[in-house]
């Protein structure tokens, strides 16, 4: 539109910029209500995190520094949240308020490390086999195929529990039984895509299969690899959290939200405010994802426009 | 079909195989100090090796595994460490609780699934839509862990505080002790796991529903001046609902060992709360056996969706 | 008489079936291609000539036989020494929606040859770009566009200026204005005549379209499921047609005149096309030819002057049509004798 208006006009003061699908779908997205309200959540929470220090200056209570005298009843029960501890105590005499913001830490981080780590190998893989086909294909298809079969949480538990919870391991652990689904959505569109004839031409000029498949698969298969890793950003914060929430989270005394929740499990008839503060910090974090996942799925989905 | 069903078979085999093998060499190869614990903390080397010769964990890994894949073959996945149970009979204890917390579970999320997803498809972008997507969209989000503290909280905990002793805590009390027990105990399970299930149904039907309804013939079913429910049931959804029954059957397949945190939260001693008890003794017998078990459900449940998919549609099988 | 530059053998291209049948897609082709000119290649959907075609710029490896490019075997090469030849051989693909990567822009597209060829960059290879897409009729400024930003005919200029970033010595088109509206295809066949002269290219041209081949070529060779039936110099072969094939799909050419429309011979094929997995014995075009004879169904006819006087024109054919022959009223015969 404004390219042709710039032609007619004969000012070329800009040069002929063309739309890309790209830039069309977060066109689309940045009209979304409710999509840009979850970016603006999820960038509160990922303020929380980078500022935890802050909460915890702010407050004067580190994360991890047990308030046995002024953070528990005389029982030795959690204090709800009162002017010193805003958010409550949780059973050691820890500020939730600093422990959540803490946790926010760990949630983000793994989230988009092993969202990262598990969207690159998927990717990576599913286009090699769907690209080389052969005994290349079989061989993943049938790797996938098992991955896919196993009992993911169950293998995950055991082998933390073999190894030892730690960052890494988690991280490790999500990205290994993650990577399938996105190698099958990879593989099934690059096998109908290198039958295209824009492939043909690119070898008929002489390219290289590796060059075929990142510079001219790669790009057309990239819509649906972001909406996917949108999506399951949150599914790995919640299998993080699952993780911690069975014990094999991070070792204490970190903070983290399912870590907080499973302690929290013995006193929710005594105090309602150690479980429902990092309950719903972790509800917000992957609702806001969700809601902002759907935003880019309806964004990159050219099936979405017939419904306006 | 004969050999379209002969090559899922085999490939399912294959898969099991490849389990097998990722599974025992994971495990195995893990150092592992069960003579130890067993043995007691003042127990001499001596009987630490006599134990670990008992269990067969002084041979080598390739010999113990030939051994499993001998015992699996004949349907005997080994005994558990600690009080020398068979793992099937294991097995076999937990695989009813886990079997009534799925079914019970997945008759509820269809029913809200399918009823909300055909809502939103009949009338796409209104109130209705928006807000049953929402909805879908906030049980999606939650935890399972913390769906199943929170109903526990209200319909447990505030409602017995209030007076009304509708729910237990958690346990199990099988079907056979009583239906009316049986079902307070499975209640709040089912509304965990179904809760959180349903939206990927709703999502799914409104997908089909949508494309479904604008065939041509919806079309003419319509200009045939075929009532709009009739319309909307009769030749709608049911071909809308394919997907969902392929969606159906892989899920299934995957909560005979996905159900770890429900079961956990409910202390309902299922296959999951089983393998849990498992790994934290590192009962590898019994860890290999469930997951082993497990996996075969998605196998066998995903030949099945295959099989059945083939039977609707005649074209899948030449692939 | 002029230099050969690119020679196929008898070549075959199968390929394997769901059904372990066997496609003979081309079934033992021979044929040369001379500098300059440009050679038509007709036949109708499915008889394997972008088969032929992509055996021509060895995009796929061929069952048996060789195709000869400037003295060297196209199809001993394995596909890094193919690369440097890439340069001399390119295409033009029939679908101008599908051959040009959607994600990308036209600049990186056009460039691509560059690129993967590693000759100039930054500002130069840019510059390179849009001369030619100056040279092909775009408008440079167009640079940062999407395909789907341009219309059918601008989209099958950008492919043209694709194939001709590396100055190749030949061009084969396949179908290259056949998804065109007809009245964009004029614009695209002129714009392939005034480069050929511009850079002395050869082309080999595929089409299904007999009207718009004629237009075009210097000779034509005719296709039927998987061999070729006649080949000629165009003015010979539509005036002395020798193959009964080629003589029906010239009537079915349309006549700018109603009034010869009405009287001239209209031969009307029985059937359809046979499939490739199991073609006719003896001639393929036995089972749809009106003049078949039962030797037809044995004999499979060579590819072969029919006329001393014509060297340059071969036909397969048992019963060659004589000059003015009627076919429109010869009935087949292929009773067992």
């Amino acid at each position: 539109m404004t390219a042709a208006v710039e032609v007619l006009d004969a000012t070329p003061a800009k040069a002929i910029e063309g739309r890309s699908p790209f830039v069309l779908a977060i066109r689309r997205l940045r009209r979304d209500k409710v999509a840009m309200i979850s970016l603006g959540v999820i960038l509160l929470i990922v303020l929380m995190a980078i500022f935890a220090p802050v909460f915890a200056s702010v407050t004067g209570h580190p994360p991890n520094e047990q308030f046995r005298d002024i953070g528990l009843t005389p029982d030795g029960l959690p204090r709800g949240p009162n002017g010193t501890f805003w958010l409550g105590t949780d059973d050691l005499g820890r500020d939730i308020l600093v422990r959540i913001a803490y946790g926010a830490r760990v949630s983000l981080l793994v989230g988009v490390i092993a969202t990262a780590i598990t969207v690159a190998i998927g990717v990576v893989l599913g286009l090699a086999a769907g690209f080389l086909g052969g005994i290349v294909d079989t061989v993943l298809a049938r790797l996938i195929d098992v991955v896919l079969s196993v009992p993911f949480l169950l293998v995950a538990i055991a082998l933390v529990s073999v190894t030892g919870p730690s960052l890494t391991v988690t991280v490790m652990v999500i990205g290994f039984f993650s990577w399938a689904s996105v190698a099958r959505i990879v593989r099934g569109q690059v096998l109908s895509l290198r039958e295209r004839e824009f492939v043909e031409a690119a070898r008929s000029l002489g390219a290289g299969d590796t060059r075929i498949m990142f510079v001219d698969v790669l790009p057309n298969v990239l819509a649906p690899v972001i909406v996917y890793t949108t999506l399951l950003i949150p599914v790995v914060i919640v299998t993080q959290a699952t993780l911690s929430f069975l014990g094999l989270g991070l070792p204490p005394p970190t903070a983290d939200w399912g870590g907080m929740i499973s302690s929290s499990q013995n006193y929710y008839t005594t105090s309602w405010w150690f479980i429902l503060f990092p309950g719903i910090a972790l509800l917000i974090t992957t609702l806001a994802f969700n809601l902002f996942g759907d935003g880019v799925r309806d964004a990159f989905d050219p099936r979405a426009d017939r419904l306006r | 079909m004969a050999v379209f069903l002969l090559r899922r078979l085999g490939h399912g085999i294959l898969v099991l195989w490849l389990i097998t093998l990722a599974v025992f060499g994971l495990f195995f190869v893990a150092p592992s100090n069960v003579a130890q614990t067993l043995a007691g903390r003042q127990a001499t080397p001596e009987t630490i090796a006599l134990i670990k010769h008992r269990l067969g964990l002084d041979l080598p890994i390739w010999k113990q595994y030939l051994h499993f894949v001998e015992n699996a073959v004949q349907g005997n996945l080994g005994y558990d460490y600690y009080h020398q149970v068979a793992v099937t009979t294991i097995i076999g204890q937990a695989l009813p609780v886990t079997v009534s917390l799925a079914l019970g579970a997945s008759v509820l999320w269809l029913l809200l699934g399918v009823f909300n997803g055909v809502i939103s498809a009949v009338h796409p972008r209104s109130l209705a839509d928006r807000g049953l997507t929402l909805f879908a969209l906030f049980f999606y989000s939650f935890p399972s862990f913390l769906l199943g503290l929170l109903l526990l909280y209200f319909l447990y905990f505030r409602l017995t505080l209030a007076g009304y002793t509708w729910f237990p805590a958690g346990g199990y009390s099988p079907f056979s002790q009583g239906p009316v027990t049986w079902l307070q105990h499975m209640v709040l399970p089912w509304l965990a796991l179904a809760l959180l299930l349903a939206a990927t149904y709703t999502r799914l039907t409104r997908g089909s529903m949508l494309d479904v309804l604008g065939e041509d013939y919806i079309r003419t079913a319509r200009s045939k001046g075929i009532r709009e429910r009739r319309v909307i049931v009769r030749h709608g959804l049911r071909s809308a609902l394919t997907p969902v029954v392929t969606q159906f059957g892989i899920d299934l397949g995957q909560l005979v060992g996905g159900v770890v945190v429900t079961e956990t939260v409910f202390s309902l001693p299922g296959l999951g709360k089983t393998a849990v008890t498992a790994i934290n003794q590192q009962d590898l017998p019994v860890i290999i056996g469930i997951v082993l078990f497990a996996s075969a459900a998605v196998v066998v449940a995903n030949i099945l969706v295959d099989v059945v998919y083939a039977v609707l549609d005649p074209r899948v099988r030449l692939h | 008489m002029t230099e050969t530059l690119l020679k196929v053998q008898d070549l075959r291209k199968e390929f394997p079936t769901q059904h372990k049948e066997v496609l003979r897609a081309v079934d033992g082709v021979s044929l040369e291609v001379r500098r300059g000119e440009t050679l038509g290649l007709v036949g109708e959907t499915g008889c394997g000539k972008s088969t032929l075609a992509r055996c021509m710029a060895h995009l796929y490896d061929v069952t048996s036989g060789s195709v000869w490019f400037n003295g060297t075997d196209l199809t001993r090469l394995s596909r890094r020494e193919m690369r440097p030849l890439r340069r001399e051989v390119q295409m033009i693909f029939q679908d101008p929606y599908g051959s040009l990567n959607p994600r990308r822009r036209v600049g990186s597209i056009i460039g691509d040859p560059f690129a993967i060829h590693g000759i100039s960059s930054g500002q130069q290879r840019k510059r390179k770009v849009q001369e030619l897409m100056e040279l092909v009729g775009l408008n440079p400024e167009h640079y940062n566009r999407f395909p789907a930003e341009f219309s059918g005919g601008q989209r099958q200029r950008i492919g043209v200026a694709r194939a001709l970033a590396l100055r190749p010595k030949l061009v084969i088109c396949d179908e290259p204005v056949s998804a065109l509206d007809v009245s964009i295809q004029a614009q695209i066949i002129n714009l392939l005549a005034d480069l050929q002269q511009e850079f002395d290219l050869t082309y080999v041209f595929i089409s299904h379209d007999l009207s718009v081949v004629r237009h075009v070529s210097d000779r034509i060779a005719v296709m039927y499921l998987g061999k070729i039936v006649e080949v000629s110099p165009t003015e010979e072969l539509f005036e002395q047609t020798r193959h009964p094939y080629t003589r029906a799909l010239l009537s079915a050419l349309p006549v700018s005149d109603p009034d010869t429309a009405d009287s001239r011979e209209r031969i009307i094929l029985m059937g359809d096309i046979p499939s490739a997995t199991n073609p006719p014995s003896g001639c393929r075009f036995h089972t749809r030819c009106p003049k078949a004879r039962t030797e037809c169904t044995v004999t499979e006819p060579p590819l072969e002057p029919v006329a001393a006087e014509h060297p340059e024109h071969e036909t397969a054919c048992l019963f060659p049509l004589r000059l003015g022959e009627d076919l429109s009223t010869a009935v087949p015969d292929l009773r067992a004798s």
